[in-house]
């Protein structure tokens, strides 16, 4: 994306004074910075910083939101290419979006509390996820459900409702009261209903103040019946969109008539009502504390004024609304620009003002990704759509890479990266800490699956070496076998083989007894599972098949030399067994054996007497 | 960002080097005051120094972790003109109760007549190798042919650079495509020949180290240099310290088959930046390569990172301010002035919000 100029953000590190040089050092999640001083000296104070990003992946909530997103990016994935059109893919996504784990999360919040610090942070939290819900359902109106006229309205009057449901609870404060036509916020929720075009809510509300007043009631009456004729389009049903303009303009007609002939001049609030039935600008714009924002505004005056709205003609209203709605001292903020970079349909700029805004890739890589799956990056000629995707996938996976169990998730994000998703999954798996041996066997599952050969190698080796170096034996070759390290499987064979004659007995039996085909991995590994079988063979006295293993121990040439003089002392107890058979060559190879041995020390003794 | 914690030190003198293990849950510190310290993270993320010792006799420069896949080991190099290779031993079981371990020093390297500037192992796939480079200008590469004994290295590479050296970074990259390769910045200040960064790389032939290609557009001293993780790219990424931090890309040229010196490269300069306004100490990237870090006369760590088009902006200031320091830890910094109070609306609704559905 090109850069907006945006500048840098400057973090203070405190205890390190300024002029100082700073030294620092990567590390997962963070860097760590001290102070320095490079080709100079002096003492230096020796505090080390750690310092994070502000993305807070720790966080409960947005823990809670990792986790539905990244099982609606999976399923969102696995749809296949010929589906007929972007409807299926919401369709599929049974709107089952982030939307649902925002309200399941209130409870959560209010559990939370703790310091005002931490629930400042956590409404902000809140807030930001509601900012963020409210760009994506737009993004979910606008671009992916597309409405045709007529439909599109109708799509935005739910956006709208969503998003302002605190007329819902004033309301229900109201009716709850002993008089509800005489609380003080009455008029307020009446205006408020109608500026959401919630008419059947009005006119029951109407009702309760009409009998209050029984001199005003033909008055009401005739409001009432204003309000249940205006038309609302359908789209199930047969009325073309034609039809429903030409009876929505009659009806809005009737309402000019009504307040050209002061019908409702009596009473300030119904002819309030009927100037906002009739989309008059002025007077919506006098309402600015009950409409909130300049979007609701948008949208309340294109129901009242223009309700076969086209998509292509919403940037016209948009623009020229926000400019209305917020007056000269204010500047749009972020959210106004992203919104109204929606209701242009610069889904480029859109992203690019979300990720500047946002600290967390989170939103944008979903929300590009979900864009891209619906073809409409490259529709909106992004040529490089596709690989934007990628982009901000692999950033937002990368940064969840470096918690402790929300890398499985990331796992997943790099699989749907076909052209660098490989590679930095290798890469950054490699680097998650094998604190214990089942989440080694967690990360080893991983990289199996995927074939990635050389990590499951690495991985195994490291835990290999940890254990040798703790002395367990049994664990090191069983990490050894796994990693099919040849060279490693010896020299622990060999420690083991060692420790046999240091201490006349074996440990981990279960392990080298159950080695089963691994034994082949290297020579001096198949020699202890065979020497082990021998030593079995023995205690039951199998006498027979112990002689046979021994002489086949022996002729293999496969024990160490250093092993020898072992060999050849349990050979010589079955000598004196009767039921060995073959008694005869395993004579001739003891013996033979005898000479060899007594041959090479006799050379190594006799050519060191040379040589002194 | 924000300071999650800080750490007390308790070095004597300047700390010179910090170097994260390979998984990030133990840490090397390295000071004027002769002595190294290693240092644990705990499950909730503090950290404990689990060991300190004198490991020079003069300023230690530079500390380094081997790839775990060899143990724990540690090297350093020092203005005593020696490197040292270190290895922790499993000690009693009282001492782990305690959190201590002990280290012990596996060899001394005394082959340099001058300061060690930089010690370096290089990539695991060529097996346990430590490479150190000197004020005299040399760089020395040396094997222990057997992991499980760490007191036999042997020197199987002395490369004599001509000029003083100060920094070595090898290329990461374990591609069967390329040899291995490793780059060495000299700190040497006469500008009027350029050439202070020198690429090497290994040639099957002839078993040697030969030199590929000097930048000779570097004409200033390099303090420090730094090869970017490969990510299965065809050409090699390097960020170079000097009086700005400047990023190359070198791009291998086809190697025609009859050719047996080393690959010629194509020399492409990315970026380059002088916000640190003089002097640039330090350069390092992170582990996707996606971010590089710098450090300079200006007292700031810079945070550099490239947008999907490939341009490289400042993305991050990190900047001493000389406060005292809080007792307590840090906390992110309020993300609400971003969005504004066009949120506001949306936060009142949260009152409403589990009511009104």
């Amino acid at each position: 994306m090109e850069e907006v100029d945006v500048e840098p953000t400057i973090t203070n590190i405190p205890a390190i004074s300024d002029g100082k040089h700073m030294g620092f050092a990567w590390g997962p999640g963070d860097i760590l910075v001290y102070e320095t001083r490079y080709k100079a000296s002096g003492s230096g104070c020796s505090f080390i910083h750690e310092i994070r990003k502000d993305e807070d992946i720790y966080s409960p909530i947005l823990r809670k939101l990792f986790n539905e997103s990244h099982h609606i990016f999976v399923g969102l994935q696995t749809i296949r290419e010929d589906l007929p059109s972007k409807r299926d893919v919401n369709a599929q996504l049974v709107r089952k979006n982030p939307h649902s784990v925002f309200y399941s999360d209130i409870h959560f919040i209010t559990l939370f509390s703790g310091t005002i610090l931490t629930l400042i942070c956590f409404l902000l939290k809140v807030s930001i996820l509601l900012a963020i819900e409210l760009i994506w359902n737009l993004c979910e109106v606008l671009f992916i459900d597309a409405a045709p006229a007529g439909s599109l309205l109708l799509h935005l009057l739910d956006w709208v409702r969503l998003h302002k449901a605190d007329v819902d609870e004033k309301a229900r404060e109201v009716l709850q009261s002993e008089s509800p036509a005489e609380h003080r916020d009455y008029w307020d929720v009446v205006v408020s209903y109608v500026l959401q075009g919630r008419l059947e809510e009005v006119r029951q509300m109407l009702v309760k103040q009409a009998n209050l007043q029984p001199a005003a009631r033909s008055m009401y009456k005739q409001m009432d019946t204003l309000l249940s004729k205006m038309p609302f389009y359908n789209p199930g049903g047969t009325q073309t969109l034609t039809e429903f303009d030409v009876k929505w303009r009659h009806w809005h007609e009737e309402v000019d008539r009504c307040l050209q002939d002061n019908s409702f001049a009596s009473n300030r609030h119904l002819e309030l009502i009927c100037k906002i039935l009739l989309g008059d600008e002025d007077t919506l714009l006098d309402h600015k504390e009950l409409l909130g924002t300049w979007y609701h505004f948008l949208v309340t005056r294109l129901l009242f004024c223009h309700p076969t709205v086209k998509l292509t003609e919403l940037h016209y209203y948009a623009q020229s609304c926000m400019t209305m709605f917020l007056d000269s001292r204010s500047v749009p903020e972020p959210l106004d620009n992203i919104l109204l970079a929606a209701f242009e349909f610069d889904i480029h700029q859109v992203i690019k003002e979300c990720s500047i805004a946002l600290n967390n890739w989170w939103f944008v890589a979903h929300l590009t990704d979900l864009l891209d799956h619906c073809k409409l990056l490259q529709s909106h000629n992004l040529h490089f759509g596709s690989n934007l995707r990628e982009f901000l996938l692999l950033e937002y996976a990368s940064g969840l890479f470096t918690h402790h169990s929300l890398w499985q998730l990331a796992v997943d994000y790099f699989d749907h990266c076909p052209e660098f998703g490989r590679v930095y999954l290798e890469l950054q798996i490699e680097r998650v800490p094998l604190e214990t041996e089942r989440k080694a066997l967690k990360v080893l599952r991983v990289c199996e699956q995927r074939q990635m050969s050389e990590q499951v190698r690495s991985i195994c080796k490291i835990m290999a070496m940890r254990a040798l170096r703790n002395n367990r034996l049994g664990s090191a070759l069983s990490w050894s076998i796994r990693a099919k390290d040849a060279a490693f499987a010896t020299l622990i064979s060999e420690r083991f083989l060692q420790d046999y004659c240091a201490k006349g007995t074996f440990s981990d039996l279960d392990l080298i007894d159950n080695l089963g085909p691994a034994m082949l991995l290297s020579d001096r590994l198949t020699f202890l599972g065979k020497y082990r079988e021998f030593h079995k063979l023995y205690g039951e006295k199998r006498f027979r098949e112990a002689a046979k293993l021994l002489l086949s121990l022996m002729t293999a040439k496969i024990a160490p030399q250093s092993f020898w003089m072992t060999l050849l002392t349990d050979a010589l107890p079955l000598l004196e067994q009767k039921e060995v058979s073959h008694q005869s060559y395993l004579e001739r190879r003891v013996t033979a054996w005898c000479c060899t041995l007594f041959y090479i020390i006799f050379k190594s003794h006799y050519s060191i007497h040379c040589y002194c | 960002m924000f300071v999650a914690r800080s750490i007390a030190a308790d070095h004597k003198d300047l700390i010179h080097d910090v170097s994260y293990d390979f998984h990030g849950r133990r840490m090397a510190t390295c000071s004027s005051d002769q002595s190294v310290k290693v240092w644990d993270k705990s499950e909730n993320g503090e950290w404990h120094c689990t060991a300190s010792w004198k490991t020079h006799s003069g300023s230690v420069w530079r500390v380094t972790w081997a790839h775990p896949e060899f143990g724990q080991v540690l090297a350093s190099c020092s203005f005593d003109r020696t490197a040292a290779v270190w290895e922790e031993i499993v000690g009693e079981s009282n001492d782990k109760q305690r959190g201590l371990s002990h280290w012990i020093k596996r060899t001394t390297l005394v082959d340099s007549r001058t300061s060690v500037t930089d010690v370096k192992f290089a990539p695991k796939h060529m097996g346990l190798m430590l490479t150190t480079c000197s004020a005299d200008g040399v760089v020395r590469i040396y094997e222990a042919p057997d992991v499980m004994n760490l007191s036999q290295w042997s020197l199987q590479h002395e490369i004599s650079c001509k000029l003083s050296c100060s920094c070595i970074s090898w290329n990461p990259s374990s591609s069967r495509a390329h040899p291995p390769m490793f780059a060495v910045g000299s700190d040497d200040s006469n500008v009027t020949y350029g050439g202070k960064v020198q690429i090497y790389e290994y040639n099957e032939n002839t078993r040697k180290y030969a030199k590929a290609e000097t930048l000779m557009t570097v004409t200033d001293a390099v303090h420090d240099i730094a090869f970017a993780p490969n990510l299965g790219r065809s050409f090699h990424v390097l960020a170079i310290a000097t009086k700005d931090v400047r990023i190359f890309k070198l791009v291998p040229m086809r190697k025609e088959s009859t050719s047996t010196g080393p690959t010629k490269f194509e020399v492409q300069i990315v970026a380059q930046f002088d916000n640190h306004n003089s002097q640039v100490w330090r350069v390092s990237w992170n582990i996707t390569s996606t971010l590089l870090a710098s450090s300079g006369d200006d007292g700031c760590v810079r945070l550099w990172k490239a947008n999907y088009m490939d341009n490289w902006k400042c993305t991050g200031i990190l900047k001493g301010d000389g406060s005292p320091l809080t007792g307590s830890s840090g906390q992110p910094s309020a993300m609400s002035t971003v969005l504004g109070s066009s949120v506001q609306s949306s936060q009142n609704a949260l009152n409403g919000m589990s009511a009104g559905r």
